[in-house]
């Protein structure tokens, strides 16, 4: 096995918002990583929500699909998307009606995003806000494009993002 | 800004292989990642063992969600860490399959956290599990694979190392 020790995790680009945005968009992605992290901390402006986190890659609209298994406090849930036009991240996006302050997370792992084949990824996010309504969720999707991804959208199923949601896109190497 | 999250090492397959192996793992880290994006030759389940130790000293506690049902299950007493619960490696689509092996250099237990990305467009399930091998020892070496089949040509797995200093 050999040793490779190069620094691997790195910032490509962030973005706080200083003002609602209905999205956000990466664009320009270099191609000199291996896979893709998403981070996001993300409240809605004026929906009561929770919201989904909509994502779509180099402007595509067309062959996504997603499963996911979500737990409330109560009870647990797993649905299945096919031929969609985005990537839903459910209820993961704080609304107005939750706990002040509070902010929905999310972790988006795009692996071999540069590779020519279909791309699977990965997402874990909640919306806890010391309250009813907090969800939980697992999310298994897929981009059934062999394209390389340049560029990613991330827009919400409610209106705006709210002032301090932040998106932090991070590349990782493996060699 | 000292370095924390490192490639140890990393393989693509060029053909198919039964098992895809990490060996003299430095104890240098905290923690280890792998991530594995892959197929198999035909459906099956990818598992891991460390140090080479195949009896049934692991366990698992599991929440699946299929896209209709879901599945919390516990496995006690097996054989591999489960990265296929129910759960089985494509033939034909790359999936996304990571592991978190928690102070890995440790002389206790380890814990592990495995997270499972399988959508095929129409099938498929989303898995999360909190796993455990019940030895004391570092691990000093990661065998991916497979019962019966093959991982397929093109599939590649990664080994991070993360450190907290």
């Amino acid at each position: 096995m050999g040793l490779k020790m190069p620094s691997t995790y790195t910032l490509i680009s962030s973005n706080v918002l200083a003002s609602t945005a209905t999205s956000v968009t990466f664009s320009a992605i270099p191609a000199t990583y291996t896979d893709l992290v998403l981070r996001l901390s993300l409240r809605a402006s004026a929906d009561g929500g929770p919201e989904n986190v909509q994502i779509t890659f180099n402007g595509a609209t067309s062959t996504y699909s997603s499963t996911y298994v979500q737990g409330t406090g109560s009870a647990a849930a797993s649905s299945r998307y096919t031929g969609q036009a985005i990537i839903q991240f459910p209820n993961v996006i704080n609304g107005t009606a939750y706990t002040a302050d509070t902010f929905g997370s999310v972790e988006i792992y795009i692996p071999s995003y540069t590779a020519s084949q279909n791309k699977p990824l990965s997402g874990i996010g909640a919306s806890e806000n010391n309250a009813t309504g907090a969800f939980v969720n697992a999310t298994a999707a897929l981009w059934s494009s062999t394209a390389a991804i340049t560029s990613i959208t991330i827009d919400q199923s409610g209106g705006n993002y709210a002032i301090g949601s932040s998106f932090y896109l991070y590349g990782i190497s493996k060699s | 800004m000292p370095t924390t999250y490192e490639p140890i090492a990393t393989t693509t397959l060029g053909t198919a292989a039964s098992q895809i192996d990490f060996t003299s793992i430095p104890a240098t880290y905290t923690d280890l990642k792998v991530v594995f994006v892959g197929t198999a030759t035909s459906a099956t389940g990818l598992r891991a063992q460390f140090n080479s130790d195949t009896a049934t000293n692991y366990s698992r506690t599991s929440l699946l969600g299929d896209g209709g049902s879901v599945y919390a299950q516990r496995a006690t007493s097996v054989a591999f860490v489960s990265l296929g619960i129910n759960n089985n490696l494509s033939t034909t689509i790359p999936t996304l399959r990571t592991m978190d092996v928690f102070s890995y250099a440790g002389s206790t237990n380890k814990t592990v956290l495995t997270n499972e990305s399988t959508d095929t467009n129409g099938g498929g399930a989303a898995t999360v599990a909190v796993q455990m091998w019940r030895n004391t020892a570092a691990i000093t070496s990661i065998s991916l694979n497979v019962s019966g089949t093959t991982i397929a040509a093109g599939s590649t797995a990664t080994l991070y190392g993360i450190k907290n200093a």
